[in-house]
């Protein structure tokens, strides 16, 4: 397909239009045509009729005399014919052997076939065409039957003004009509194509998880797509289902032999007394935590995909909650000696769900213990702006390495210069999932005044 | 047609005189003729049944216009005309009063189409395929001598001309005047429109036959007899003539008869021999300007106006068509004219 048609044809509404258009425009010309060719057909059938009545009124006054046929031209004969037009008019009354009056070489092509017939013909006569009409009548001269042949011939340009005017009127109706159905073909093109873009909308309308199936009303033609759509969408929503179903039954599995293993290297490690062998079972049991937490988090993960589908709306204290997840995580940010200061005032009002809210809150703060290096502080603080309330944790760590923030937050992303820290990469995907079923969403900045990351919950008050 | 050897031996003879005597004289009786010269070389060529004494004013005025072109003007009469226009004579501008004639010339094929503003300005029915103009509507009259009609009642209608010819012979025997319609076109074809319109003709015309009736070519002839009292009436003048010459002439009066009216449309078409077509254009337009005026006054010759448009009233003028051929058609000519002089000519 070529650019030019590509533009004309690759709209539905486009094409149509065309379509319907060159129809219109086929129908308009050839309803033209019609009409012309008609209104010819008339006005020659009206010139005829006028000629044979022409002629039929010179036969009828012929008479005899004695042995003489007379003739007195009626002048209605001549004076009917006026009615086509300013036409040119010739006639010719004979008997076989002798013009007895008229235009002497007006000689018709075919005589009748019997008296009460009539012959028609056009020829060119005196530099013009000419209808000629002849009609023939019996005159019994004395005793002697004499077959009398009248004919009456008249130019054509009366008829062709009168079919010309005709032609003129059909072409403009023509056009007129064909505008019309331009328009309203463009109007029924635009009217049937309603429903599909309406449709195409309500689907580009919808969220990225959505995945419930669409209820509207839709044409027949329009219903085999939308039962193949939400087919579609409940097979792919099955399938995410099932693999967060797995996901979630596969990282309790790992979880729990795991605290069997870390129970049994804690045992072995209160039992060696070779430094070496203490160094190594140590190393077990930090593998293993950071095992644990990694299962923990797909948990997390996949209980936020399922949780956010049909979201719990109950009443939530920010601040209590911040308080709760802090306190769970002193005892870790304690093995490092870091500082964990709190300070959010109550009350903060959200609705949501406490489970994925304080999910998404211990993944940032946990986040920020496990890059915070040894002896600092991590601040936890609540404010609210603009009907919103932002719980932010900043610590003091290496911070963000130079790279496209929002990319963090993308499941399984690390930052650059995490070298020597375990991690999954899930921290930030969860809690911005949770957050994002919710309304709000998760900032990451470098603050200026000093080192380290500032990551911020961002929630709709209620 | 109704001769084609004769025609063809006429035009042949016309062609020859013409292309060496450069004049078209051969074949028709001149009755006056006069050459006004322009300062150019073009001259155009008009054959005309018009007198020189109504035509000259308009000549005048269009030379004025157009000094550079010369008119050859000849007066013949309208039979005259039409035969040598028929028979191939050169003219480039053919006026006449017979309209039947003229019409049957641009029937025959032989006028040219000719289109202008003027000739668009036209009423339909003054023109005919844009060969033949009419510029004039000129009704037919009857003239009457004031001294041979003193103390006479003036007749409004035919009815009641009728009877005042019958009950006064001794005023009116052999003081009554017409068209000899054998000689004149013009009077021809009053006489058959006439004819056409009314029986009340055909009873005037027995009438005036028993009268002694005089016969005239021509209607000039028949206003100066009126004048001189030697015709009491004259009956089917053309009514321009005669108002001109009553405008200088109180001996003349015109009788209005009320009854009906029959009104001639005096015509011009450009023949197809014409050599000099541009400069009878002219001539035709400044024709038709004439015709086109909205006063009577100004010239002799009524304005195209004079007349009520043909579909409005019963009595307009004779319709431009083709009916006029009828009473050209060689059997009703004779038939007419055997009627005719049946009543006339007794």
């Amino acid at each position: 397909m070529s650019a030019a048609a590509r533009v004309w044809l690759g709209s539905i509404g486009r094409r149509l239009t065309v379509l319907l258009a060159v129809i219109a425009a086929l129908l308009a010309l050839l309803s033209w045509w019609m009409v012309t060719s008609f209104a010819r057909e008339a006005a020659e059938r009206t010139q005829d009729n006028v000629l044979i009545a022409s002629a039929t009124t010179i036969a009828e006054a012929l008479w005899s005399e004695q042995d003489a046929i007379r003739l007195e031209l009626p002048y209605s004969a001549f004076a009917m014919l006026d009615a086509i037009g300013e036409d040119r008019v010739f006639y010719r009354v004979a008997t076989a052997d002798e013009t007895l009056t008229g235009y002497a070489d007006l000689l018709p092509p075919s005589l009748p076939a019997a008296p009460g017939d009539v012959a028609v013909a056009t020829l060119t006569y005196r530099g013009d065409a000419v209808r000629l009409v002849t009609v023939q009548r019996t005159v019994l001269a004395g005793q002697r039957p004499v077959t009398v042949m009248v004919s009456v011939a008249q130019t054509r340009s009366g008829v062709g003004a009168i079919s010309a005017g005709l032609s003129r009127t059909a072409a403009l109706l023509s056009f007129g009509f064909f505008l019309l159905a331009v328009g309203l073909g463009a109007v029924a093109t635009r009217s049937s194509l309603r429903p599909l873009n309406s449709f195409a909308g309500a689907v580009a309308r919808r969220g990225p998880s959505d995945l419930r199936p669409l209820r509207r009303e839709v044409p027949d033609e329009l219903s085999p797509l939308l039962a193949a759509l939400n087919r579609l969408m409940d097979r792919l929503g099955q399938s995410i289902r099932r693999s967060e179903e797995f996901i979630a039954e596969a990282a309790h599995r790992i979880r729990t032999p795991l605290a069997s293993v870390r129970a049994q290297a804690e045992l072995a490690l209160h039992t060696v007394e070779k430094d070496g062998e203490k160094q190594m079972l140590r190393r077990v049991i930090r593998a293993v935590d950071e095992s644990s937490r990694s299962a923990g988090q797909l948990l997390d993960h996949a209980t936020v995909s399922f949780r956010a589908d049909a979201l719990a709306r109950d009443p939530i204290d920010l601040a209590d909650l911040a308080g709760r997840v802090t306190a769970s995580l002193q005892p870790t940010a304690e093995m490092k000696d870091i500082a964990l200061n709190l300070d959010a005032d109550g009350p903060a009002r959200i609705s949501g769900d406490a489970v994925l809210l304080e999910s998404a809150f211990r993944n940032v703060l946990d986040n920020a213990i496990k890059y915070s290096p040894e002896d600092t502080a991590i601040t936890v603080a609540l404010d609210g702006e603009n009907g919103h309330w932002r719980l932010s944790v900043r610590d003091q760590g290496r911070g963000f390495a130079d790279e496209p923030l929002p990319e963090l937050k993308e499941r399984f992303r690390r930052g650059r210069n995490v070298a020597q820290v375990v991690g999954s990469g899930l921290g930030l995907t969860i809690a911005e999932d949770a957050l994002e079923a919710h309304g709000g969403h998760l900032d990451l900045t470098a603050p200026k005044d000093g080192p380290g990351a500032c990551v911020t919950l961002v929630l709709p008050a209620s | 047609m109704r001769h084609p050897r004769t025609s063809r031996l006429l035009s042949t003879l016309a062609g020859l005189i013409i292309g060496l005597a450069a004049s078209a004289s051969g074949a028709f009786e001149i009755e006056d003729h006069r050459l006004y010269p322009g300062t150019g070389e073009t001259v155009i060529r008009v054959i005309s049944t018009a007198d020189l004494a109504v035509f000259e004013p308009f000549l005048q005025t269009f030379q004025e216009e157009q000094p550079e072109i010369g008119v050859d003007y000849t007066v013949v009469s309208s039979v005259d005309l039409h035969a040598a226009i028929q028979e191939g004579a050169s003219f480039d501008l053919a006026i006449s009063s017979a309209m039947d004639l003229q019409f049957q010339i641009a029937n025959d094929g032989g006028a040219r189409a000719y289109r202008s503003q003027a000739t668009d300005a036209l009423p339909a029915w003054a023109r005919w395929r844009d060969q033949v103009f009419a510029f004039t509507a000129e009704p037919a009259v009857a003239v009457i001598s004031r001294a041979r009609f003193d103390g006479l009642p003036r007749p409004r209608t035919r009815q009641e001309l009728i009877a005042l010819l019958r009950e006064r012979p001794e005023i009116f025997a052999e003081a009554v005047g017409t068209y000899d319609i054998r000689v004149s076109g013009l009077g021809y074809l009053f006489a058959t429109q006439e004819a056409r319109n009314s029986d009340i003709y055909w009873r005037l015309s027995e009438l005036m036959g028993r009268l002694g009736t005089r016969l005239y070519c021509c209607s000039a002839q028949m206003i100066d007899d009126v004048a001189t009292g030697d015709l009491a009436i004259a009956y089917n003048v053309l009514g321009s003539y005669a108002a001109e010459r009553i405008a200088r002439d109180d001996r003349l009066e015109i009788l209005e008869l009320e009854d009906y009216e029959t009104v001639m449309l005096r015509t011009a078409l450009i023949p197809a021999t014409a050599t000099e077509a541009d400069g009878a254009a002219l001539l035709l337009d400044r024709l038709l300007l004439e015709g086109l005026r909205q006063t009577e006054a100004s010239w002799a010759l009524p304005p195209v106006s004079a007349a009520d448009d043909p579909g409005a009233t019963a009595y307009g003028p004779i319709r431009l068509g083709p009916a006029l051929l009828v009473y050209l058609d060689p059997l009703n000519r004779e038939s007419f004219l055997g009627a005719w002089s049946d009543a006339l000519v007794q």
